[in-house]
């Protein structure tokens, strides 16, 4: 009988921990700079721990790069270069494959190095990061040979040195987007890791040594923002490419002015995620939360504009409050764990302090209750309605798992909502409607657009933002243009 | 009695409309008068060109190229008048007719179906920037504004261009040319005036999406690059074209700087 199902008490299955093993991983307690092919101690000696933002504890002592080291790490890939670039395009390919089938070896222990560095869930470094760090590898690999055709040219070249400076959201999927098409076009790389997570790459540095890539063709050089400031301002590097904040990206393209040096940017968002009416809402809701609370919301492409049609908003936020309240927040290396820590001390003030605007201009502000550890830094999944479009929370990039919910009603509305932002990095349509689909998707002024999904990723399907979200494209043949200059 | 001419009054060419300067001031060259644009000239002529953009880029690919050889038309019927050599505004209706056939090409060279692991149909495809200014070359006057005036518009932007300083008739010539053509207003803007101020105005606009420089100064290209890093603008320095060829050998880099590409992901199956 169904009255008596209602009337059993309920019943809540609670999950037991799931905790992935990090026994096997084989990390040093210190790392030098990874220049000429070897692990070196910074000229100054300076080295600074990286911290496990779960715990707070330190993971390792980091050597971090002063100016004599980026000297020294440009003149050892200005010689590598040209060896590089001369090696039969296949043979520079066979690097790179071993360089994908060394990180699928490696797969698990980087995955829960990336989760003890960065914070974010085993499940997402496990499934996502690294499994497509190794297919970028792999598919950049296969272009070595190719470069031409990629273009569109009779005659290609490459640039010479690269200087390339990576967030903390995606330490080594970033790395890899950047290396692998730079090293396929010939050039020598210098990558700088950013500032709190700089293991994986390291990891990656001694791949490069595993998979014999000759010295000085990857130069691996932590440290800070002034790090990069260093880095960006060096007048024998031949092009520079640059992801993380648009503040930090306009600082670049400004020193660059007047030196000729080709740039590529990638930089922040407030992408639209865009629920019709007529869209299956349960799947629309499993978007919705991917979309923004994917990596505890540090994703540039995060659907952080959440536009809902008025006829279901009440029941998608219903739907949405419910599914977000299932959320389980907590220990990333944890294997049921969905949201986790947030990257640092740092990020969180700015998440608590935009979060504080939404509330003080008078948005509608709903954080789910959960029990978070008492070390680390943590945020829980928040909610905002009632925002108006003009709200700092519906207008600046929070980088959080912070959701703003603006309504519209018409089909127009909606396209002129989500183009009505100075960034244009992504946004997501939810409908059944084909034909709708296609018409709004070529309407928004976004670099990438994802129906009926949102933050998926791929080698083959370029990435890049219009408007101040950045210039020049990663992944597919649109990311070699930024590594080669077309001779004719 | 010998009959006294009808002389031209030469004016710029803002949102289809042939106007002075608002601020009412002009220079004199070979014994004529013409305006010196202001800064808001310039911010009339970005306002008049965004309003342009979106049902530019809306047309078919067709229709485009169908207007940029209807321009050509129009400048090949105007050879004599324009006021430089034959051959250089023969090279100018050829470079029109060059991108003319670039507008539905640029999809299928720069775009495509990207085979991702995953149950959908991805595609990228190149989407024009918006609205671009052009900072043309003292010379030649005509072609150096056509070579950078022609991608622009293949590729689906509107344009606001800053004319020849030493001579800016043959530009304004040029806005009665395209004036007849088919080239929508708002479409192509032309503003003649001292190139330091209106250049300098341009790159420090905010709803600029990209800036083509061809004037070739070192100083005046230093600062449009420090101006467009302010709202991340897509810049692109090129030397003055002087042949056909200048403006043609390179034809997908000059239409590549002003393009986006989109990636869109449609579901296939549930």
């Amino acid at each position: 009988m169904s009255s008596s199902v209602e009337t059993r008490t309920s019943i809540v299955w609670d999950y037991a921990p799931a905790p992935e093993s990090a026994d096997h991983i084989r990390l040093r307690d210190r790392y030098g700079l990874f220049l000429d092919g070897e692990f070196r101690e910074p000229a100054d000696g300076r080295h600074v721990a990286t911290v496990n933002p779960a715990t707070e504890e330190p993971i390792a002592e980091i050597g971090w790069a002063g100016p004599a080291d980026i000297e020294a790490a440009i003149e050892t890939a200005r010689a590598a270069q040209p060896k590089w670039a001369a090696l039969p395009e296949l043979e520079r390919a066979k690097y790179m494959f071993r360089i994908a089938r060394l990180i699928q070896e490696r797969a698990r222990e980087l995955a829960v190095v990336e989760t003890m560095d960065g914070g974010k869930p085993l499940r997402e470094s496990r499934d996502v990061d690294i499994p497509l760090a190794a297919a970028h590898f792999f598919h950049y690999a296969g272009w070595a040979d190719k470069l031409r055709y990629g273009v569109n040219a009779r005659e290609v070249r490459p640039l010479g040195v690269v200087g390339q400076i990576v967030p903390w959201n995606f330490p080594l999927l970033m790395a890899a987007w950047k290396l692998a098409p730079a090293l396929a076009c010939g050039n020598a790389a210098i990558l700088k890791p950013a500032e709190t997570t700089p293991l994986t790459a390291l990891l990656l540095a001694e791949i490069c040594q595993e998979a014999e890539l000759p010295p000085g063709v990857v130069a691996v050089l932590p440290g800070n923002g002034e790090t990069g400031a260093t880095l960006v301002r060096q007048k024998k590097i031949n092009k520079i490419a640059f992801t993380g904040s648009t503040a930090v990206g306009r600082d670049i393209q400004a020193a660059l002015a007047g030196t000729g040096i080709p740039l590529t940017l990638e930089l922040g968002g407030k992408s639209a995620n865009i629920v019709f009416e007529d869209a299956a809402l349960d799947q629309a809701v499993e978007g919705i939360v991917n979309g923004i609370f994917f990596n505890q919301g540090h994703v540039c492409c995060a659907g952080s504009r959440l536009l809902i049609q008025e006829s279901v908003r009440d029941e998608v936020i219903a739907k949405l409050w419910q599914r977000m309240r299932r959320l389980r927040v907590g220990d990333p290396l944890d294997k049921n764990t969905d949201v986790g820590a947030i990257n640092s001390a740092e990020q969180l003030s700015r998440i608590e302090a935009l979060v504080a605007a939404g509330e003080s201009e008078g948005a509608v502000r709903r954080t789910v209750e959960c029990e978070l550890p008492a070390r680390g830094y943590w945020f829980a999944p928040t909610l905002f309605t009632d925002v108006s479009p003009a709200h700092r929370i519906a207008v600046e990039e929070i980088f959080g798992p912070v959701v703003s919910v603006l309504t519209f009603r018409t089909q127009a509305e909606a396209i002129e909502k989500a183009n009505n932002s100075r960034y244009g990095l992504a946004a997501g349509i939810w409908t059944d409607k084909g034909a709708k689909a296609f018409e709004v998707a070529s309407a928004l002024r976004a670099g990438v657009v994802w129906q009926n999904t949102y933050n998926h990723f791929d080698p083959t399907a370029a990435f890049g933002g219009y408007k101040e979200s950045g210039f020049g494209r990663e992944g597919g043949p649109a990311g070699l243009r930024p590594y080669l200059s077309v001779v004719r | 009695m010998s009959r006294l001419t009808v002389r031209k009054t030469y004016k710029l060419w803002i949102g289809g409309a042939f106007v002075r300067s608002e601020s009412g001031r002009y220079d004199e060259a070979v014994g004529v008068n013409y305006p010196r644009a202001s800064r808001k000239d310039v911010r009339d002529a970005v306002a008049a060109a965004r309003k342009a953009a979106g049902p530019w880029a809306a047309r078919t690919a067709y229709n485009r190229g169908q207007i940029l050889y209807r321009a050509a038309e129009a400048l090949e019927s105007r050879a004599e008048t324009m006021g430089v050599p034959r051959d250089e505004v023969d090279a100018a209706v050829d470079v029109l007719l060059h991108y003319a056939g670039w507008t539905d090409k640029l999809q299928p060279v720069l775009g495509g179906i990207n085979p991702v692991a995953a149950p959908f149909l991805s595609f990228s495809l190149p989407e024009p920037t918006g609205v671009v200014g052009i900072v043309a070359p003292d010379a030649p006057a005509l072609l150096g504004l056509v070579a950078e005036l022609a991608p622009v518009l293949a590729a689906g932007n509107v344009a606001v261009a800053v004319l020849s300083e030493s001579a800016p008739l043959p530009g304004l010539d040029l806005a009665e040319a395209l004036g007849v053509s088919d080239v929508p207003a708002g479409v192509v803007n032309l503003l003649s005036g001292r190139r330091g101020e209106l250049a300098r105005a341009l790159g420090a606009h905010r709803d600029l999406n990209a800036i083509v420089d061809a004037a070739g100064e070192r100083e005046l290209s230093r600062e449009l690059d420090r101006l467009a890093a302010e709202t991340i603008k897509r810049v692109r320095h090129g030397e003055a074209a002087r042949s056909y060829e200048d403006a043609t050998d390179d034809a997908l880099e000059r239409l590549h700087a002003v393009t986006e590409l989109k990636t869109a992901w449609h579901p296939v199956g549930a």
